[in-house]
């Protein structure tokens, strides 16, 4: 069991994301994190799912969810493949943030920002990968405690210098227009 | 007629249908279909609609007429309670590849959401289902939305496609223009063959001592018939048939080894784990062909020819994968090929053959004494009809003594359910099967059981007169569970004991010829009079009560862990 990252594009219709997730449903995949947005490409839309499971499994689900007609393209990816990053975000009292020892060292250490600021609440952001915005989140809270903790969904990237899925569009528009 | 103004979208759906070659629609009406009900009374001259006694025989009805015709299947019901019974038909035509248009009717798009008087989310419910589920909410939007169905239907593998039509749609008026769906960007029917991997399992077949060809519905899909038949008979190949490409090859021929899997013949079981070179044609290596997997063909090299991508290595791991149409494969790989003949490889299916055909076969289907038993029925059908007619199963021991005993000339003679394994299939299959063959003899199989699961379509049957040839077989048990309790549950036969009534009484009241037969010196002749018999014809008969279908094999056992009785 490993964590994988499906990287997915499809047409931007209603309905995608069921058709998707029911593929994760019947192997009884749990879905880790999940990030949709529109893509570079105007009309196409790009999602970044996290799910622990095998290679095996995840080439299997990666290839179901590639025949479904509204999907473009999907792929699968380990870390070692990508940059990949989820954006945190901690309230905090204010009183107590400003209280606390160390604030600017934390803030440098933790390459953290303060987003927000009024005399109740502090709202600090952090970008990293989970270990990084959970080793905030656990620290802040054994201080001064946290009021509230969301964490977004991970976004990534691949490594390798090729966009597929750029040149895939323009072998189907080339396609499309010899037909 | 492609272009025509302010008309009702219902009369764009009928005109849409036309244009996508639709002469036959199977179907049944309700509150939210029926405006396109209302167009349809003005398009009886070129559309012809089926109506069936209940939406899962619309569904079934429409499956067995695109098994026999190629063509897609038309079903059109109305919202709510009308969709949810279409769903098993769906989710069986998925399983099977079987190229179907739904048609739903739906509340009003302004209704949506608010749980309408039958509302429901067919949509949601469908796509796990489906190949393709959309819903179309304006007139503007249904020419379009129904040719893409179509395409995405019948190319590629083919599977069922739902379109959901709101009646604010159906009512609207439109300016209507046709174009015919022949792309869409997101979707590739066939892959693009590989031509360095064909090169690779061609130079695999021609060192082979010990092939074997194992032949799914893929290749009646892709209509590569004859190109199967010359890729064997050219490197002297033995062939094999999942359930549902049986016939693709008729049966006389002499590389035919039969059928696969669970109750499939001995040979080609026991050669799968003793071949060399396996090659696998349309087939997605279920796991009643399979059995256990890990025992499975483990000495083989396999190459796998699909269409459907994430098919290959989902159960079997491949050597050579070929993606790609069957037809458009098997006739790359034939020029590659060195005539061969294998004569001693085919000869070892010999010893197989008659060790089934004296425990198995000639017991089934010529027995002396005893109750009539369900395989000589079988035989008695296929010769009455000079091995021609379209058979048609229900599920169960009544299928696999169908499929096993019936032989075929040609090819699409085979209409059953093989993935879902859908009690009540059989019926209204069978009359979408004689609507896609007017020509040719149908003969529905089926059980005791599963016929009182749609029987009320015989009531389709009387309002069509409709020739079908219906063939009970019945044992009062639910057959082929009562053979897995007597195997495998200590012969305690929990819920499998039927109290049947007077099938023939039930034939008679649709106005349906009919007979009952239990003695075997009736048989013959109860046969021949209803193949003559110019109509629809209901031939009960009361088989043997704990007959057993063999060969078997145990689920999820080796293949070759054959029980012969």
């Amino acid at each position: 069991m490993k964590l994988y990252t499906v990287i997915i594009f499809s047409e931007n219709i209603v309905g995608v994301l069921n058709q998707i997730t029911v593929i994760f449903t019947r192997r009884q995949l749990n879905i880790e994190t999940l990030s949709v947005s529109p893509s570079a490409i105007t009309g196409i839309h790009k999602f970044t799912i996290t799910t622990f499971t095998t290679e095996e499994t995840v080439k299997k689900v990666v290839k179901q969810i590639d025949k479904r007609v509204d999907i473009l393209k999907a792929y699968y990816n380990t870390d070692e493949d990508l940059v990949h990053q989820e954006i945190a975000l901690y309230k905090l009292s204010a009183p107590l943030f400003v209280a606390m020892d160390g604030v600017e060292s934390l803030i440098r250490k933790y390459d953290a920002r303060v987003l927000f600021i009024n005399a109740d609440c502090v709202v600090l952001e952090k970008n990293g990968h989970y270990d990084e915005t959970q080793a905030l989140f656990e620290e802040l809270s054994a201080r001064i405690g946290v009021l509230q903790f969301i964490r977004s969904g991970r976004i990534a990237i691949t490594k390798s210098k090729i966009e597929r899925l750029s040149d895939m569009l323009a072998k189907l528009q080339q396609d499309f227009t010899k037909n | 007629m492609k272009e025509k103004t302010h008309i009702a979208g219902s009369e764009a759906l009928l005109l849409t249908l036309l244009e996508e070659g639709v002469d036959t629609v199977f179907g049944y009406p309700g509150g939210q279909a029926i405006p396109i009900y209302d167009s349809l009374y003005d398009y009886t001259d070129r559309l012809k609609h089926v109506l069936v006694r209940h939406e899962q025989g619309a569904v079934h009805a429409a499956q067995g007429y695109a098994r026999v015709s190629g063509k897609v299947g038309v079903a059109i019901v109305t919202s709510g309670p009308g969709a949810t019974n279409t769903i098993t038909g769906i989710a069986d035509a998925l399983m099977d590849s079987t190229p179907l248009v739904v048609i739903t009717g739906q509340v009003p798009s302004s209704l949506l959401g608010s749980d309408a008087f039958q509302e429901v989310d067919v949509i949601g419910i469908t796509q796990p289902i489906t190949k393709w589920a959309y819903q179309v909410r304006k007139p503007e939007e249904i020419a379009y939305a129904i040719s893409r169905a179509f395409h995405i239907a019948s190319t590629g593998r083919p599977g069922p496609v739902v379109i959901d039509l709101s009646k604010d749609a159906q009512v609207g008026t439109v300016d209507y223009s046709y174009t015919k769906v022949t792309h869409i960007r997101s979707y590739q029917p066939a892959p693009p063959l590989d031509l360095t991997q064909v090169q690779v399992a061609a130079d695999l077949i021609n060192a082979a001592v010990r092939p074997l060809v194992l032949v799914g519905q893929g290749i009646i899909l892709s209509h590569a018939e004859a190109e199967l038949q010359t890729f064997v008979e050219k490197a002297g190949l033995p062939v094999a048939f999942t359930v549902l490409g049986l016939s693709a090859l008729p049966s006389n021929h002499p590389l035919n080894k039969g059928m696969l899997g669970m109750h499939g013949n001995v040979g080609p079981n026991r050669k799968t784990n003793n071949c060399d070179v396996l090659i696998a044609v349309g087939m997605r290596f279920d796991d009643r062909v399979t059995g256990d997997l890990k025992t499975y063909a483990p000495q083989a090299r396999v190459i796998h020819i699909d269409i459907d991508t994430s098919e290959i290595g989902k159960n079997v791991p491949v050597m050579v994968p070929i993606c790609g149409d069957a037809r458009q494969a098997l006739s790359a790989l034939l020029p590659l090929l060195r005539p061969a003949t294998h004569d001693e490889w085919l000869a070892a299916f010999v010893s197989d053959e008659e060790e089934e055909e004296n425990k198995v076969i000639r017991p089934e289907t010529h027995p002396d004494k005893g109750p009539i038993k369900m395989g000589e029925v079988v035989r008695l059908v296929s010769e009455a009809t000079g091995h021609d007619a379209v058979v048609v199963t229900d599920v169960g021991q009544n299928q696999m003594m169908a499929l096993r005993y019936s032989r075929y000339n040609r090819s699409r003679s085979v209409v059953t359910s093989g993935g879902l394994g859908t009690m009540g299939f059989g019926l209204p299959a069978a009359i979408g099967a004689k609507f896609g063959a007017p020509h040719r003899t149908v003969c529905c199989f089926t059980g005791d059981g599963g016929f009182q699961m749609t029987m009320q379509e015989l009531g389709t049957i009387l309002q069509e007169q409709l020739n079908v040839k219906i063939i009970v077989l019945n044992n009062d048990y639910l057959g082929m569970v009562r053979q897995w309790q007597e195997l495998f549950f200590h012969s305690r036969y929990s819920a499998t004991v039927m109290v049947n009534p007077d099938f023939a009484a039930i034939a008679a009241a649709y106005g349906i010829a009919t007979r009952t037969v239990s003695r075997r010196e009736e048989l013959p002749e109860a046969v021949e009079a209803m193949i003559r018999h110019d109509g629809p014809f209901l031939l009960a008969v009361q088989v043997e009560p704990c007959g057993m279908v063999y060969p078997m094999v145990p689920a999820g056992s080796c293949i070759t862990n054959i029980l012969l009785g």
